[in-house]
């Protein structure tokens, strides 16, 4: 372990410059995107320096530490704020320093229309301190500041435009599925406080090679739960979808690129846990497993864009969840993903943005056609990364999802089969609802509105598309040659260099299979979208039909949890006003009603006082008697 | 001497003294009944300074006429201004508290 000395300045800065964006208020909107955008970019450099020095250094002494107060201190339970830059960590810094300052850019266009553009970078910055803690943090509870962190930018962001008063609604929406998965983090952090006295990371690998069984499979359940909130997979996904009503380099940013990718994080990070319970393990594979086709599936029946690009991010995170279920191996492929989605899908984001931006915010790829003939900029970004998710080989996706099917077949069995073919069935389904997506937005005809005038867009919203376009082209083959990336994280995960040589299926017949099916959907979306009604066609089948309202996830968590949750406070508050409250004003009534009996002895009459007396008198004489008698 | 008819004596008058103070309006009349009280009583303690030969009972009787006579003086002077102010001596008609 190395001592570093400038690891908090990649979270004091974006930190402050958030702190000074909002206080200033006004006053600083005419240089406020600047300033955010010079902050996330200088934190960025800050963070490739960091890479270049622990390149530098070897083995244990690549891992720095700094310790930035005493937080905590009771008794024997210590927490430190400190943070940890490891062979992990540094891959989000920069992902999210990376994407995060293109972003930034292409917001200084994308809002500048925007009387509160100012904010939105204070937000973003805030965003960026957040989930840089989020990563950095060296113990849970560093973590968890962090990953509430992100929860609340995520929500100040999408509801950034909270005069819609939908948008408010989906904002609070995410806000409170991502509690729910808080909720598990806590309990996570606390079961594991209770078993190991400790909660830094390092102290709680050392703990769970002595834990009983139950105990962590407690820790690694609750560790999902979290993931599955604040990664959007099933069953808390619903949210994902109407977060989409931020602003687009939102979406891009923390919806695609970096936030959703927290569960992901927190699983591998946590690999000593799931290594050592392989129940919590299968509950991850299947978790992930579900979550890649329900992304996927109700992705091919959205027309909104945006909200396609959504269900595609869950179907994806979905295959990550499943790489790390499936153990040492899937750690890093899982990573990579990550790392390539990161590029490909924040990249479609803007290039929906830039889509959005020519057209009058116009959502409906219904209402798209030919913007490949007015922005073929956007046109060309969009399609590298739509090459990118389908995994057409040289492209990113095609090294770190064919990956992650090879592991899935390799896992060995019944598991092996199931969860080989659901990602290669997943596979050929984002195959076809990205191509949906290209036929609809790019191909065709045009559709659109007599007052759209699509347009390209400017120099600095098609630039960091192009960067990011770079990226979906190059990264799968960067990260995979002479396997960098996952030598490079063993030293994190405990990779065991496996031999897969003794297995049914090489490597080469799983990509060719996954070539296969990736053609078929393509194909199948090509023949199908041919020609595309303007309105939605409504005698569809009800698989369309159920695809369109997310699969009846909203409608299953209303009926499941919201009504009868409404019926239980109801029925305590009925319960809190009629026995609580019932018992407090019966004391009160009965003293007012005894009090005004009594009162009416009271006359005022000095006889009636009298006779009270003698009778008083005659009693204490009466008992003074019967007791001496 | 047969001490049972001084305590009936004096028991008599303090009841008689008892109702009187319950069942008459008069202030002044009320204030005499009063004194019937104090003064059966005296009478008791007489009776038993007597029976036991000693002057305890004597000496209280002593204290309680003292007693009832600064309590006339005090209540006569209170029953006086009370006529002033209402024109009425019946003891229901002070009974302001309640109003």
């Amino acid at each position: 372990m190395t001592t570093s000395t400038s690891l908090v300045y990649l979270i004091a800065l974006p930190l402050f410059s958030a702190g000074l964006l909002l206080l200033l208020g006004r006053i600083a909107d005419k240089w406020g995107h600047i300033f955010a955008t010079l902050v996330s970019a200088s934190v960025f450099v800050i963070g490739v320096m960091e890479f270049f020095a622990m390149q530098g250094r070897e083995g244990e002494a690549r891992a720095a530490t700094q310790k930035v107060f005493e937080w905590i201190s009771v008794g024997t339970f210590q927490v430190d704020a400190s943070l940890l830059l490891d062979q992990l960590s540094i891959c989000f810094v920069l992902l999210i320093s990376g994407v995060g300052t293109l972003i930034h850019i292409y917001s200084i266009a994308y809002m500048s229309h925007d009387r509160d553009r100012r904010r939105f970078f204070a937000y973003l910055n805030l965003f960026i301190a957040a989930m840089l803690l989020l990563v950095l943090g060296d113990s849970y509870l560093n973590l968890y500041v962090g990953w509430e962190g992100v929860g609340l930018a995520s929500y100040l962001l999408i509801g950034f435009w909270n005069q819609k008063p939908a948008y408010a609604t989906a904002a609070k929406k995410a806000f409170v599925a991502n509690r729910v998965g808080d909720v598990g983090l806590s309990l996570a952090i606390m079961i594991a406080f209770t078993q190991f006295g400790t909660v830094t990371f390092a102290g709680v690998k050392e703990g769970a090679s002595g834990a009983s069984a139950g105990a962590l499979t407690a820790i690694g359940a609750m560790l999902l739960l979290a993931a599955a909130g604040k990664s959007a997979q099933f069953p808390l996904q619903s949210w994902l979808g109407d977060a989409m009503a931020g602003p687009t380099p939102v979406s891009a940013l923390i919806h695609a690129a970096t936030m959703v990718t927290a569960g992901v994080y927190l699983i591998t990070r946590s690999n000593f846990i799931f290594d050592a319970s392989p129940t919590a393990q299968l509950m991850v594979v299947i978790v992930g497993a579900i979550t890649l086709l329900f992304g996927a599936l109700i992705g091919t029946a959205k027309d909104d864009i945006k909200k396609a690009l959504a269900a595609s991010t869950m179907s994806q995170i979905g295959y990550m969840i499943l790489a790390t279920g499936l153990g040492p191996v899937g750690y890093a492929f899982a990573i990579m993903h990550l790392i390539t989605h990161g590029f490909f899908k924040a990249g479609m984001f803007l290039g929906a943005g830039s889509v959005m931006h020519g057209m009058n915010d116009e959502v409906n790829m219904r209402r798209y056609g030919a913007i490949r003939k007015v922005m073929p900029i956007t046109a060309a970004t969009f399609g590298l990364g739509y090459l990118a998710i389908l995994g057409v080989p040289p492209f990113a996706g095609f090294y770190s999802k064919d990956k992650i099917i090879e592991t899935a077949f390799y896992a060995g069995g019944v598991e092996g089969i199931l969860l080989g073919g659901a990602t290669l069935f997943g596979a050929g389904i984002t195959a076809f609802y990205m191509t949906r997506v290209m036929v609809l937005t790019f191909a065709g005809t045009k559709r659109w509105d007599e007052n759209a005038h699509p347009h390209e867009s400017p120099f600095l919203m098609w630039a960091p598309m192009a960067v990011l376009a770079v990226g979906s082209v190059t990264s799968g083959f960067l990260l995979n040659s002479g396997n960098a990336l996952v030598n490079w994280l063993e030293p994190v995960v405990n990779e065991s260099h496996e031999h897969h040589s003794e297995h049914f299926l090489p490597p080469l017949a799983i990509s060719a299979m996954a070539l296969f099916v990736v053609a078929i959907g393509v194909a199948f979306a090509i023949l199908k979208y041919r020609s595309v009604p303007v309105v939605a066609p409504e005698n569809v089948t009800g698989f369309t039909k159920a695809a369109r309202k997310d699969l009846y996830q909203d409608s299953f968590n209303e009926a499941v949890f919201m009504r009868p949750g409404q019926k239980l406070t109801a029925g305590l508050v009925s319960t809190d006003y009629k026995v609580i409250d019932g018992l407090v004003r019966m004391v009160g009534w009965v003293i007012q009603i005894s009090a005004s009996s009594i009162r009416n002895i009271q006359s005022g009459y000095v006889r009636s006082y009298a006779l009270i007396m003698v009778l008083g008198v005659l009693a204490l004489v009466a008992a003074v008697w019967m007791v001496t008698l | 001497m047969d001490i049972a008819n001084y305590i009936y004596l004096s028991a008599l008058l303090f009841t008689i003294g008892a109702i009187g103070v319950v069942v008459r309006r008069n202030a002044i009349v009320v204030f005499m009944c009063i004194e019937l009280m104090l003064n059966a009583a005296n009478l008791a303690f007489v009776t038993f300074s007597r029976v036991h030969g000693n002057l305890s009972g004597q000496v209280a009787s002593f204290f309680t006429m003292v007693v009832a006579a600064c309590e006339v003086v005090v209540g006569l002077a209170i029953i006086v201004t009370i006529y002033r102010s209402r024109r009425s001596a019946s003891v229901d008609d002070a009974s302001l508290l309640k109003r």
